[in-house]
Parts: structure tokens; C-alpha cells; sequence
């Protein structure tokens, strides 16, 4: 073996490393040069299709919500405005341990399993490293609680979002309404792009139907975020453009007065600046607390308000339909006067029931023994209904119909807000088309004090009755006077014209002495009055009474008692307000009715002289 | 070029300078200059990779300053010295090799490390360079190029770490080792009939390695690498991320501390086997260029120093290690550009973490010695 070794040919040896390590060298250059092409391929030739990606992985547009407009009232006082409402969020992908981290948060801050619950139902639905509420409406010591514990949490933290607040929930909440969380069929017809950050939508009031006012433009800003989703610096700002602000011609004292003055009864109170057509009142008693659908309702309340016996959810001052009773009266009273059916001298005799030509059937007078021989001012002062069986039977329904008509009644007002009812103004075409059915003359009688198929809501009372006290000049009622800083005002309707313009103050003669005569219905409010009142009391019959039958106050239960109705104006001279009072199963017109409409003019009228 | 490869007339008058410093502490200049040169291009990548993390950096630092005392220490020990141990040092790693089979301890799903007790060590990189050493020796004894039964024997000293590593799983180190035992064959000489039939035989036997021998995570990386984009959350992550910076990057980069895809943490593993893709994203094509160039330098200057041993076994070590550490760079670059699997092979002496890094040093130690300890020849 040595010998072997000895033999080995270094020179040769030598050389043969000395040609390989040559090929070597060059197999290495190929390999560098291979390198340098691919890294040349992808930083020039495809530079810009990665520089692009790159971009797109470092910057995420996101979108920002815009503050909503706030609502306030005629005097500047808010309606609604936005809070900050501080939310527990944590980004799941953020955190290790989900599960533990959950626990760990409980430890220090209360979260219910039901919290919990909904989190995880979320989680499912939400995209990537987006942040989850856990936690809504921390209070303050929670906000601190958290703040000092923060860096034991990663992935977990406080979010301040504006919530909506209503200072007036029950006062304003069938008129401002409320906002709540945009709902699945929301969801197909607002438009995307506009609501990409928004999470409220208006549902009812207000709220809803100038919802593209309040909304406002969303806002966008361009962040560098990190792959975890964490935003780094703000490359671009475009910032949200607010909502606009509302003022509405609501004046929420006067709201409130006429709110406390319905005392224990349900109803409903509009009244109507009869110079403007503002909409000054419109109450529906009882009203809900509105922050707790802004908040977003659990079910429990929600179930709650909506199986009240009370009906609080139900807008009666838009959508509550009554029989107007006898507060159509002075409506008829003109109808008859403009027809030269009546003479404001002509006397009927009421022996306290009516009867048609050749019929048994007594239609009753609300006085038993009758009011006597009786002209149309005892007729409306006295609301007698003997008189106006006599009116109704010498007009004819289609006349009734069409001059009613032209007072708003059996039509939507045109509010600027939505869900108004129209009621129903009957004729006899309306009833061949809706019930197939001939008109009776019986029927003209009854729609002559105001029943039957009449029906009316508190606000078309309130209009046409704002329409008497300016004697045929007519606004549309509004309610949202000024958007931002651009006025708005009511839009004027056509005029009515009388054959006489003088029964417009025969009849309004005749409803100052309601208030203000001797025997007058609703004289009791005329006690102290700085003003002079025009009005007329009203009863609806909530069931009626069998023939030969007597309705007994005392002993009907409280809910099928008669509603209670007044309208008014005043001051008579020059009107500024018009008022419509439904109290529901409050019986009496003058005593319970009434005495809210004055407790409204005084508050009114005192402040606007 | 002229202090690198010194000419004839430089050469014999280095040889007359016995007694200078550098000669006595057995340092080749040129290499320790690249070499630093290298590492502090790393520091700066992993100032702006690892996020300004002082701690990272203070700890790649002492790690540096560790390796290079090891590299130091190794110029000090003479190649006769390295040979008589080669087959000890072979021997001793393989029983190690095997002991991490039965108690190693498991790490990101390999089976990689041995625990003593008071440290973690990882038998493979010891093999790095025991492989090169022991076929170095083996063949150095043989008339080269070696017969048809040398070339067999010495391809065995090759499979044995080789497979054994493979298994554990690493297939990165497998490959760096297989290498640098072919390394030592080709270099010796063997004919290219061989090579041509072996190339050959490899084609073949790639499915059956596919079915019997990869792990399904190797197959996945196999797969990701063929189509990324089919994964793009999941194993095609890295090399899409890793695509996106160096392309992002062009022809003069975004600059330092300015690449988004790393900064932001698009880019995973941004320190370590990623690293490359971070530099190129901050210095673009020139700065790659100039990095690639470095690498290739340092080859060059290995490969002469190969050229310029006395004897067989350093001139095969040595044209081994040159070659070995060429490929390595090969490796991580090919992956991180997307043109190789992912094998997890890290960025020479620029990604962050110590283990590899000592056992390169160690590599560049040895060429020192070899070429530092030769002997005047009477010419």
C-alpha cells in the first residue's frame, strides 16, 4: 500500500483537479447567472404586476361613516343627537387564545352568556380581522376597568361609536321616530357604496322618511396596514360629509303639555299654526322609550310594548282613525249654508229624535228631551243632532262628499312624513266600489253627526279645522322646517271659495258660543281665557248602542267607552293655532277634551302674541 | 483582482513573507474581508427584516462574533491534523445521526436536534463538514480518479448521512450534504460515464423516491412550488409574499427600511430563510447583483485557494467547501425567487440564526488553515 501511495501521480493528479475545478467554476457562474436572470425577470420584467400586489396587500381602503344630521325643535332644543357609546371589540385573528381571552374579559367586566352568544354568532358572519362587538354601552368605571388591564389583551379594545339619543323618547317618538340597525330588506334597497360604513338606518317618523337628509356621504381613508390587519399610517384621508340638520316646527313643551294633559288616557293631540301650516303638536299618548331601539331592543321589551294593552307602538295622531262625531258639525253647518239648504234663521223643532218620512226608525238626539226649537247657532253651540239628521237629509251624501272633501277629510293631509292614514269620507260611489252595496238614506243621517262610516285622524281634524279658522286658506301641514339653513315653508293649497264668504262667520259665531255661550258644550274652558276660543266637542262611539237602548256611562267598562273629541282654534280674531283633542274612551268632549286644548293655547298663544 | 488572485510573481513573493502577521495567525485577508463584508450587509438587512428588534440583532451579532472566533480557531489547526480525524469525526457523527433517530428531540416536525443536557446540537451541521472530510480522505488515499469500487465505497460515505438526515426530516441539509460529497467525487475526478449514469438512474428513481421516501409535507412543498397560486392563503403563502417583495422591489429597490411587503409582515419568515427576499425588495436588481456578487467572489477566492493545496485531501476539501457554500446560496436564492422548492436552506451568513452559520465559518476556518499551513516547495 505504501508503495502504492508513493506511486500516485501528484503532477497528474494535480492537473485532473486542476480541469474539474474549471468545469466547477463554470457550472457555479451558470448557476449565478441563472439567479441573476430570475431575479432580473421578476424586478423588471414583472416589476409592475408585483408592485401592484404589493400595493394591494399594503393599502385597504376603508370607509368611514358620516355623523348623522341632529333633529331639533322650533326653539333649537334637540331631539335627537348622537352620543358616544363605548363598545367592548376584540379582532378574533388577533387573539391566541379566543376562548380563554373571552374568560379572562369576564373576569373584569360583566358579559353575559348571551353577549357571548351573539359575538360568536357574528364572528361567523363577519369578514377577517374585523373588529366584534362583545360588550355594548360600557359605563365609564367599565371603560376604566379595561384601560388598565389593555395590555394583558391583545387583539381586544375600547371603541367609541356614536349611538342615537333621543332626549325625548316618549314625547317625540311618533314624530322624530327612531333609527335602528339596517335589517336584511334594508339591506337589498339602500345603496351599498353610500352606507359601506353605516350600521343605523331610519325605521320610523322623522328618522325614516328624511333619512337621505340625516344620512349624509360616507367618508373614505386609505391606511397601510400590516398583514395582521393593523392600520399604520393614513395615506388618504376623504373625510365623511355630516348629515343635515333638521329643525321641525314641533315644539316639544308645548308636545309635553299636551303629553301630560291626556293625564291616564290614551289619545292624540295635533295642532297646526294656522299663519304657516306648521305642524306645532302631535302627540300619541302613550308614546315608548325610543333610545331603546337606537340601542337595538331585546326581545322581551320588544314584546312587551308590542302585547301593551296600551298600544304604545301605534301612531294614533297619523294612523289612529276615529269617528269624527261631532266635531263634523261646523263642516256640515257651512255644506248647508253654502248649498241654501239652510237659513242661518231656520229654525228645526228637535223633541229629542229624528225620524225619516214614513219610517219608524227614531234616530236619537244625545239629549234625551230634546233641545227644542232650534237654529243652527243652538245646533252647534248645543250640538244638537236632531238638527242635523234634518241638514244631513235635505243635503244628500254626495254633497256632504264633495264639499267635506275640499276640508282634507277622507284624503292624507300630505305630511312630510310617512304612514298617514287617510280615513274615510263615504259616498255612495265609495261604497258600490268597496262594499257592492246601494246607498241608504238612514246612512246619509248618521255621516251627518259625524258616524257611521266616517272616519277621521287626529291630524286631518286638525287641518281642516286650521282650514275654518283661516275661512278657506289652506296649508299643507309641515313638520321639518329647515334643513341645515335652507328655510322651508308650507305649500299653499287652491282656497275655498263660499257662495257668501259670511258663513264662514256664521259658523264660527257658532263655535266661539260653544266655548264661550251660556250653554255652550265646552263652556267650562272658557273660564280666565285671555283670548276668545272657536270650537266644537265630539263623541265617538266606540260600540253602538242597540235601538231602544240607553248608553250607560257608569257601567260600561273603561275601554268601550266613547272617545272624547274637540277641535278649536284661537284666537278667533286672528288665529294662530288650531288644535284637534282625541281622548280615547274619555266619554265627554267638553270635560276631558276640551280643557287640553286650552292648557295648549295658553301655552301657545302666550308665548307668540 | 490582483489581491485576490495574486499572480505568479505576487505568489512567490507572499511565500518569501513567512513571518507576516496574517501568515502567522493563519487569516486570509481577501476571505475574512468578503466574509465580513457579508455579515455586515446581514446585520443591516436584519436591522430593517427582524423590525428594529435590538435584541435580535445584539444576539446575530455576539452569535457573528462566536463564529468568527471559531473560523479563527480552525485556521490555527493544520489540513494533516483535520485528516487524521476525518474518519473519527465521520464516525462519530453518524452514531450521532442515529441517536437523534431514537431520543432526538422533535422541532417544527423534524426530528433534529440532540439534546446533552446543557445544549441543543444538531448532528447534521457537524456532518457538513465531516461528509466532505471523510470522502476527502478516503479518495485522497486511492489513485485518483478512482477505480469503479472506490467511487462505490465513497458514494456510501455520501448515502449514509445523507439518508439519515432525509429522514429526519431535512431535506435541505440533505441536499447540501449529498453535495458536498459529489463535490469531493467529481472534483477527484470520477468519469463522466458515471456521472451521465448516475444523472440517468436519478430520473428514474425520482418517482419511486416520491411514493416511498418524501414525507407529505415535502411532497406539499414539492407541490406548492410547481403552482403556488392553487394555495394562496395556505403553503404558496411564502413563496407569493416572498415573489411579491423581490418583484415590488425593481430595479433599484424602495430602499432601506422602506420595504412594505417585510415591514408589514406580508413576508413570513422575513429574518431568517426570507431574508433575500427583504434585501431585494430594499435594494433591488443592483443591490442583488452586488449581494450575488459578493457569494461569488468568495467562491472564487475558495476555489483558488483549492487549486493552490498541496496535497489531495486539502485540494478536495477545499474545492468541496467552495462549492458547498456556492450552493447553498444557490438554494435559498432558487426558493426565495420561486425557482426551487421551499427546503428551508437559510441565506449564508446573512439570515438570522447561529447554528449554520458557526459550521460555515468553520468551513472558511479550515480554508484558511489549508492554505496558510502550505509548505515552501523546492522549486
Amino acid at each position: 500500500m505504501r508503495t502504492h501511495f508513493d506511486l500516485k501521480n501528484s503532477q497528474q493528479e494535480s492537473q485532473l483537479f486542476f480541469s474539474r475545478a474549471i468545469i466547477l467554476v463554470i457550472f457555479v457562474s451558470l448557476l449565478f447567472f441563472s439567479l441573476i436572470a430570475r431575479l432580473a425577470y421578476l424586478q423588471i420584467e414583472t416589476h409592475e404586476k408585483y408592485s401592484n400586489l404589493a400595493q394591494n396587500n399594503r393599502v385597504k381602503l376603508s370607509a368611514i361613516s358620516p355623523v348623522r344630521g341632529l333633529i331639533f325643535d322650533s326653539q333649537g332644543r334637540v331631539l335627537a343627537e348622537n352620543n358616544p357609546s363605548y363598545s367592548l371589540e376584540l379582532i378574533p385573528e388577533q387573539i391566541k387564545d379566543l376562548p380563554a381571552t373571552i374568560q379572562a374579559l369576564r373576569e373584569i367586566i360583566s358579559i353575559s352568556d348571551k353577549e357571548v352568544a351573539r359575538f360568536e354568532k357574528r364572528r361567523k358572519r363577519q369578514k377577517r380581522f374585523s373588529s366584534i362587538a362583545l360588550r355594548n354601552r360600557l359605563n365609564d368605571k367599565e371603560v376604566a376597568t379595561f384601560s388598565a388591564h389593555r395590555h394583558l389583551f391583545p387583539g381586544v379594545d375600547i371603541q367609541a361609536r356614536p349611538l342615537r339619543y333621543y332626549p325625548y323618547p316618549e314625547l317625540s317618538s311618533h314624530v322624530v321616530g327612531y333609527v335602528g340597525a339596517i335589517n336584511e330588506q334594508e339591506l337589498k334597497k339602500i345603496d351599498p357604496v353610500k352606507y359601506r360604513a353605516s350600521r343605523f338606518i331610519g325605521k320610523t317618523g322623522i328618522e325614516k322618511t328624511y333619512e337621505s337628509e340625516l344620512h349624509g356621504e360616507v367618508g373614505y381613508q386609505q391606511t397601510e396596514n400590516t398583514a395582521q390587519g393593523r392600520a399604520i399610517k393614513v395615506l388618504n384621508h376623504i373625510a365623511p360629509t355630516s348629515g343635515s340638520n333638521l329643525t321641525l316646527n314641533i315644539d316639544i313643551e308645548l308636545q309635553k303639555i299636551a303629553y301630560d294633559a291626556l293625564g291616564k288616557f290614551n289619545g292624540t293631540v295635533a295642532a297646526i299654526d294656522t299663519q304657516t301650516g306648521a305642524l306645532r303638536v302631535l302627540v300619541s299618548k302613550p308614546g315608548f322609550n325610543t333610545n331603546l331601539f337606537a340601542r337595538g331592543i331585546d326581545q322581551g321589551s320588544y314584546s312587551a310594548l308590542q302585547n301593551s294593552s296600551r298600544r304604545p307602538l301605534f301612531n294614533r295622531s297619523l294612523r289612529g282613525q276615529y269617528p269624527p262625531g261631532s266635531t263634523m258639525k261646523p263642516f256640515l253647518g257651512l255644506a248647508g249654508l253654502d248649498y241654501l239648504t239652510i237659513h242661518p234663521e231656520q229654525k228645526v223643532f228637535c223633541p229629542g229624535y229624528y225620524q225619516l218620512p214614513k219610517q219608524s226608525h227614531k234616530y236619537r238626539d244625545w239629549k234625551k228631551s230634546g233641545h227644542g226649537h232650534t237654529k243652527l247657532h243652538q245646533a252647534i253651540e248645543q250640538s244638537c243632532d236632531v238638527y242635523y239628521y234634518q241638514l244631513a237629509h235635505q243635503l244628500k251624501i254626495d254633497r256632504m262628499h264633495s264639499f267635506l272633501s275640499q276640508f282634507g277629510f277622507g284624503q292624507k293631509s300630505g305630511l312630510d312624513i310617512n304612514g298617514e292614514k287617510s280615513g274615510l269620507l263615504p259616498s255612495r260611489e265609495w261604497k258600490k266600489r268597496k262594499l257592492n252595496q246601494a246607498w241608504y238614506p238612514g246612512e246619509t243621517l248618521i255621516a251627518g253627526i259625524g258616524q257611521g262610516f266616517n272616519l277621521t285622524t287626529p291630524l286631518q281634524l286638525a287641518h281642516a279645522t286650521a282650514i275654518l279658522a283661516n275661512k278657506g286658506t289652506a296649508f299643507k301641514p309641515l313638520l321639518v322646517s329647515k334643513i341645515d339653513q335652507h328655510e322651508r315653508s308650507s305649500e299653499l293649497s287652491t282656497p275655498i271659495k263660499l257662495n257668501d264668504p259670511k258663513h264662514w262667520d256664521i259658523v264660527i259665531d257658532a263655535m266661539r258660543a260653544v266655548v264661550s255661550g251660556a250653554r255652550g258644550t265646552a263652556r267650562r274652558i272658557n273660564r280666565g281665557a285671555a283670548f276668545e276660543i272657536a270650537g266644537k266637542t265630539g263623541t265617538a262611539q266606540v260600540f253602538s248602542i242597540k235601538q231602544g237602548e240607553k248608553y250607560d256611562e257608569e257601567n260600561t267598562s273603561e275601554h268601550l267607552k266613547d272617545h272624547a273629541l274637540f277641535i278649536a282654534f284661537a284666537p278667533i280674531e286672528k288665529p294662530q293655532l288650531a288644535i284637534a283633542v282625541i281622548v280615547e274612551n274619555g266619554s265627554h268632549g267638553g270635560s276631558i277634551a276640551a280643557p287640553i286644548a286650552r292648557e295648549i293655547f295658553d301655552q301657545y298663544i302666550k308665548v307668540q302674541p | 483582482m490582483n489581491g485576490l488572485f495574486p499572480t505568479k510573481q505576487h505568489r512567490s513573493h507572499y511565500h518569501h513573507r513567512k513571518s507576516g502577521l496574517l501568515q502567522r495567525l493563519h487569516i486570509d485577508l481577501s476571505l475574512l474581508f468578503l466574509l465580513i463584508c457579508l455579515s455586515s450587509i446581514g446585520i443591516i438587512v436584519l436591522m430593517s427584516a427582524g423590525h428594529e428588534d435590538w435584541n435580535l440583532l445584539q444576539r446575530q451579532v455576539t452569535r457573528l462574533g462566536l463564529a468568527f472566533f471559531a473560523m479563527f480557531i480552525m485556521a490555527q489547526i493544520p489540513p494533516h491534523i483535520l485528516k487524521m480525524f476525518a474518519p473519527w469525526l465521520f464516525l462519530l457523527g453518524t452514531l450521532l445521526l442515529l441517536g437523534v433517530l431514537f431520543i432526538g428531540d422533535m422541532g417544527k416536525g423534524a426530528q433534529r436536534w440532540l439534546n446533552l443536557g446543557f445544549f441543543r446540537f444538531q448532528p447534521s451541521e457537524l456532518l457538513k463538514l465531516a461528509t466532505p472530510m471523510m470522502v476527502a480522505w478516503y479518495l485522497a488515499e486511492r489513485r485518483l480518479p478512482p477505480s469503479f469500487k472506490h467511487t462505490v465505497i465513497a458514494t456510501l460515505f455520501i448515502a449514509i448521512p445523507t439518508v439519515l438526515i432525509a429522514k429526519q426530516p431535512d431535506l435541505g441539509t440533505a441536499i447540501l450534504i449529498a453535495s458536498s460529497g459529489i463535490a469531493v467525487l467529481f472534483l477527484a475526478g470520477i468519469s463522466w460515464r458515471i456521472i451521465f449514469a448516475v444523472a440517468a438512474a436519478c430520473g428514474a428513481l425520482a418517482p419511486l423516491l416520491w411514493t416511498f421516501f418524501m414525507k407529505a409535507y415535502q411532497k406539499q412543498r414539492v407541490l406548492t412550488f410547481l403552482n403556488p397560486e392553487e394555495d394562496p392563503l395556505g403553503s404558496g403563502y411564502h413563496i407569493i409574499q416572498s415573489k411579491i417583495a423581490i418583484g415590488s422591489g425593481g430595479l433599484d429597490g424602495k430602499g432601506w427600511m422602506h420595504g412594505s411587503q417585510a415591514r408589514l409582515e406580508f413576508l413570513p419568515e422575513s429574518s431568517t430563510d426570507f431574508i433575500f427576499a427583504v434585501f431585494s425588495e430594499e435594494f433591488g436588481l443592483i443591490g442583488g447583483i452586488a449581494l450575488l456578487s459578493i457569494y461569488l467572489l468568495i467562491f472564487m477566492r475558495s476555489i483558488y485557494i483549492a487549486t493552490q493545496a498541496q496535497d489531495t485531501f486539502c485540494r478536495l476539501l477545499a474545492g468541496s467547501l467552495s462549492f458547498t457554500f456556492f450552493i447553498y446560496l444557490f438554494v435559498n436564492v432558487g426558493m426565495v425567487t420561486g425557482i426551487l422548492p421551499v427546503v428551508g436552506v437559510p441565506l449564508p451568513l446573512v439570515s438570522y440564526g447561529g447554528t449554520s452559520m458557526v459550521t460555515l465559518l468553520i468551513g472558511f476556518g479550515i480554508l484558511m488553515s489549508i492554505h496558510t499551513h502550505r509548505k515552501l516547495l523546492s522549486s
